[in-house]
């Protein structure tokens, strides 16, 4: 019996072997926060033009992404990030953790969209926008009327019927809270979500699930983003996508080469082909809005009005100031024995 | 070489009594000391690592910066000034704010009252050391080359902390309500479920020693079923029940289950087992003899339970408190699964590292959940020595005596608590199988598309079978073996005690410390072990050493049995320990062996806390994957996934019985006559 035993030892030994002598030419560990389900679309996809290149993606929500790529700062294991907000990005780039290049084709794309410096150290690839997902069935069970500005989401009449995602957690709450800030000001913006707080039923760890949530009626109104509306309203969820009135706060999602990679030719060659306009038209089937002028069509579901009302929205505000808003969010609404700040 | 001429003629001299050291016993203190570099590299090194992160911390160092200011036609007639001058003349910022953390940036507006971006002024910035680091938006410039700004660009200036050492961390999570306020929460919601559980579990365990009833068996079964699911699975059965959604709503009368209830009735159905067995066994073995002297004494039932029953459980029941405690204050899954806002220290770990990328505070709340931990762990160490002592040879095994009212009730109670584990399961596979929830309820097996998911899909439930494969067959070649040679050396005390302690220590550990203390340990690029992060070989070693302790006691217990006499006879017929151990030992003490077996695949199979830091896109888990899916929303996929670890568990729990009989009919025959 005992041999036995050892014998296992020795092939669980050989089985742990083999899984750590992963790092290879031809394959590239990509970090991304893109919903899971798209995923084996875009590898596919790049593969068909690439076939040489292999794509292990590691792949979670935008802030677990973040703190691996930070943790693993002095150690990088990631090749290249396609698919992270670009305030992430933001981030890491002045930990001085990109990769500065410039992509073949990158002058194709909305300046908007690729980083100021020269040369960029990323490149946006899609628009990802806040809106409000409402179930019209629990909604009318309850008597309440669809809000139409984020204002309206501080009556009392929603009390305990709104849910959002933590923004100490959930990039998209994030975004949501820095898009208050700039559009009603420092001050208003504060005093908006006191309002908000008293009514919301819970913050979410992460940005879809309050959609969600509201699609499977366990509330009726989850402010998440248009996307994940789309979505679950195209899975047959009776919700209906509001874009508030004042605009929405958005993230882009971008593409950059980590620095220090070992494998800096394929992760160019999978740079180049994320700008390119055949990449772009595959990010249009899940965003509405894209970094290549003239690729986006119009998204089953998507609330028509979102472009216009999409904030200008200076992502290194958004950078700069994220811990002090983050303190300050923690401060006035992280605990429940203190709910007003 | 004898072993005598390696010691020495002085030592033999002194060292009469003890008995001579053979080559065996080279062997086995050596290999002892093996073990025990493996305990001390994955255990004591990352605990070590991850405290010297507590303690480090981030501060804005004004003096590191001087600044010029220009008059409005742009001509520097003021002199330089460091900010640690301006702050000094106009208290702009309080000492207490310059501690910050490590991703902290404060904005050099905040030093010039009348600052304006429209106005003509210049600024002049120049770092005075090689350590000073600044933004301009986002580009990053360091050490001392002097830049000039307009004042439009000026106010996207920020500079950064520098990094130091202190109890600044500590002192930022006392100060910050909604972290503090977590060690009460955390607390309160572990009396409370430790009071309900140990409750609940002594009537069950009571009911299944001391009554008559019929299916005792199967609910022993039944008892034992949480033990195989993540504990973030009750939390997912109770938002189906008692959600929004639930169709048991109504009993919870308006209030909410996302929060305290939801927490503390989750850890009851996830922490009964544990409970449950320590009852069991301190019922099972009390004295028969001391109720039938209650009995001649005329005592009533009431004052034999509370004088008697009780007395005897005691160290049972204080045993299996604080095991619910440790287990319930530890736990991560199901707080964040149903905690809502209420914040618990685990999730606080999670938060501060995963969405705040606050690796330093992440520490600090670790060292703050260590202690409570420890607490409950040596409380709980002292009580299990004693209860040991508690039985004596003569004790008589206590044999209960049909009586229909009681054992009616027992039943009747037996089979509510029954009834509560089932639904909570029978709830979770009934949602994995309905389309959508609540709107087409209609079954199908959509939800076990899990490639679709966030969390990795079907390779996520096969990376964790192995990860449970091999946790099984390493972890417990490692224990056993260990255990084998802390009880079986002979002499080298200091030694033994060593690597005693070592392998205790682990229960102390909650997984979320653990984990974090691996990130820091094992993926700093000057460990020369750093290849194995990212990898299988990571989260096998995670996960034996997370679940050391409980396998090694029961290595401990198995090879104590074991007459001592074997080792002398062995040696007088010039074996080497080895054949002695793989001819004798290994077949006594194969049922333990087993059963460590079962416990670690199992334990492997659900734990989320440890390796919820360490996977990566090649070794996802399932049971992250329950976690993940949940956190997407998709929460009848994750009802679906945790019960195929339900499955998987009830599978190797049966091939564990049948493998067990079967050796045990070819190993256990001497215990017959």
């Amino acid at each position: 019996m005992f041999k036995k035993l050892a014998g296992g030892l020795l092939a669980g030994v050989a089985v742990g072997v083999m899984s750590i002598s992963a790092a290879m030419a031809g394959e590239l560990t990509v970090y991304t926060a893109v919903e899971a389900e798209d995923l084996k679309k875009y590898a596919d996809a790049f593969n068909a033009d690439h076939p040489d290149i292999k794509i292990n993606w590691v792949r979670d929500s935008t802030g677990v992404v973040t703190a691996k790529l930070l943790a693993e700062k002095n150690n990088p294991q990631a090749d290249v990030i396609w698919g992270l907000a670009a305030t992430s990005l933001l981030l890491l780039k002045s930990e001085g953790m990109l990769e500065a290049y410039a992509p073949k084709g990158v002058e194709n794309l909305d300046p908007k969209f690729v980083d100021k410096s020269t040369p960029p150290t990323w490149t946006g690839m899609d628009a990802w926008v806040a809106s409000v997902c409402f179930n019209t069935v629990e909604g009318g069970k309850l008597g309440l009327t669809a809000p139409k500005t984020w204002k309206d989401l501080t009556k009392a009449e929603y009390k305990g019927h709104v849910i959002m995602p933590n923004p100490n957690s959930s990039g998209t709450g994030f975004l949501d809270v820095s898009s208050w800030l700039q559009m009603f000001g420092e001050k208003d913006g504060w005093a908006f979500m006191d309002g908000l707080h008293a009514n919301i039923a819970a913050y979410t760890h992460s940005g879809s699930k309050p959609c969600k949530m509201a699609a499977a009626g366990e509330i009726p109104i989850g402010v998440s983003f248009a996307f994940r509306g789309a979505k679950s309203k195209a899975a047959g969820a009776p919700i209906e996508i509001i874009v508030p009135e004042e605009g929405v706060g958005w993230d882009m999602e971008a593409t950059a080469i980590v620095a220090g990679t070992d494998n800096l030719e394929d992760a160019k060659t999978l740079a180049d082909w994320t700008v390119t306009k055949k990449a772009n038209e595959m990010y249009n089937s899940g965003y509405a809005v894209v970094a290549y002028p003239g690729v986006a069509k119009p998204v089953e579901h998507f609330p028509p009005n979102l472009l216009e009302k999409m904030i200008d929205n200076d992502f290194e505000f958004a950078a700069n100031n994220r811990k002090a808003i983050l303190d300050e969010w923690q401060k006035r609404y992280d605990s429940k024995s203190e709910p007003k700040g | 070489m004898s072993s005598l001429d390696a010691l020495g003629p002085d030592v033999t001299a002194k060292s009469r009594i003890k008995p001579k050291l053979g080559s065996d016993d080279w062997i086995m203190r050596g290999y002892m000391i093996v073990l025990a570099v493996y305990l001390i590299v994955a255990l004591a090194l990352p605990l070590y690592a991850m405290l010297s992160k507590a303690f480090e911390t981030s501060r804005f160092d004004l003096a590191q910066f001087e600044v010029q200011v220009s008059n409005e036609a742009g001509a520097y007639n003021q002199p330089a000034a460091t900010l640690q001058q301006l702050n000094n003349q106009g208290n702009f910022i309080a000492e207490g704010d310059l501690a910050t953390s490590s991703d902290g940036r404060l904005a050099l507006t905040k030093f010039f009252p009348d600052f304006s971006f429209r106005s003509p002024v210049k600024y002049r910035l120049r770092g005075l050391n090689d350590e000073a680091v600044y933004l301009v938006g986002s580009e990053r410039f360091e050490g001392t080359k002097p830049a000039e700004f307009d004042s439009n660009t000026f106010r996207k200036v920020v500079i950064r902390p520098i990094q130091g050492h202190g109890l600044a961390n500590f002192a930022t999570y006392f100060s910050t309500p909604a972290l503090f306020q977590s060690i009460q929460n955390s607390v309160f919601i572990a009396l409370v479920s430790t009071i309900i559980t140990v409750s609940l579990a002594f009537g069950f365990a009571y009911a299944l020693c001391r009554s008559c009833m019929p299916f005792k068996g199967v609910f022993r079964v039944i008892a034992m079923a949480p033990i195989l699911v993540p504990s973030l699975l009750p939390g997912i059965a109770l938002v189906y029940l008692f959600g929004n959604q639930g169709f048991l709503k109504q009993f919870l009368m308006g209030e909410s289950i996302y929060g305290p209830i939801g927490i503390v009735v989750g850890s009851v159905f996830f922490t009964f087992p544990h409970a449950m067995i320590i009852i069991l066994i301190a019922l099972s073995i009390s004295d028969a003899r001391l109720y039938e002297a209650a009995v001649s004494l005329r005592a009533s039932k009431w004052r034999t339970f509370w004088t008697v029953t009780i007395p005897g459980a005691r160290y049972g029941l204080i045993s299996a408190a604080f095991v619910v405690f440790n287990l319930v204050i530890t736990d991560f899954g199901l707080p964040k699964v149903i905690g809502g806002q209420y914040n618990m220290l685990a999730v606080d770990i999670y938060k501060q590292v995963i969405g705040q990328q606050n690796f330093q505070m992440g520490a600090v709340v670790s060292v703050v959940l260590l202690i409570p931990a420890l607490i409950a762990y040596i409380v709980d160490r002292q009580v299990q020595r004693k209860q040991v002592a508690l039985l004596s040879a003569r004790s008589v095994v206590y044999q209960p005596k049909p009586s229909r009212r009681f054992d009616l009730s027992c039943l009747a109670y037996c089979a509510l608590v029954a009834l509560f584990i089932i639904s909570i399961l029978g709830i979770c596979q009934y949602a994995a199988l309905v389309k959508f929830w609540p709107y087409d309820l209609s079954l199908g097996l959509t939800n076990y598309d899990f490639d679709r998911m966030d969390g990795g899909g079907w390779d996520a439930y096969r990376n964790s079978i192995m990860l449970a494969l091999m946790t099984a067959v390493i972890g417990t070649v490692i224990i056993f073996t260990g255990a084998y040679m802390v009880e079986k050396t002979k002499g080298f005390n200091k030694g033994r005690a060593g690597f005693q302690f070592l392998a205790m220590l682990p229960m102390a550990i909650p997984g979320m410390v653990l984990g974090l203390a691996y990130i820091f340990f094992f993926n700093n690029p000057a460990n020369p072990l750093n290849f194995i992060y990212g990898t299988m070989a990571i989260l096998v070693i995670c996960t034996v050493t997370h679940f050391y302790t409980v396998s090694h006691l029961t290595a401990v217990t198995a090879l104590k049995q074991i007459d001592c006499e074997f080792e002398p006879v062995a040696a007088s017929l010039k074996q080497p320990f080895y054949r002695l151990f793989s001819r004798v030992t290994v077949p006594v003490c194969m049922p333990a062996i087993l059963d460590i077996m079962i416990y670690l695949f199992v334990n492997a199979m659900t734990t989320v806390s440890a390796v919820v830091f360490l996977y990566s896109s090649k070794t996802t888990l399932a049971s992250v994957a329950v976690l993940n899916m949940d956190d997407a929303g998709d929460i009848a996929p994750a009802a679906a996934m945790g019960m195929m670890i339900f499955y998987t568990n009830v599978v190797a729990r049966l091939v564990h019985a049948v493998v067990s009989r079967y050796v045990l009919g070819r190993t256990q025959g001497w215990r017959q006559r």
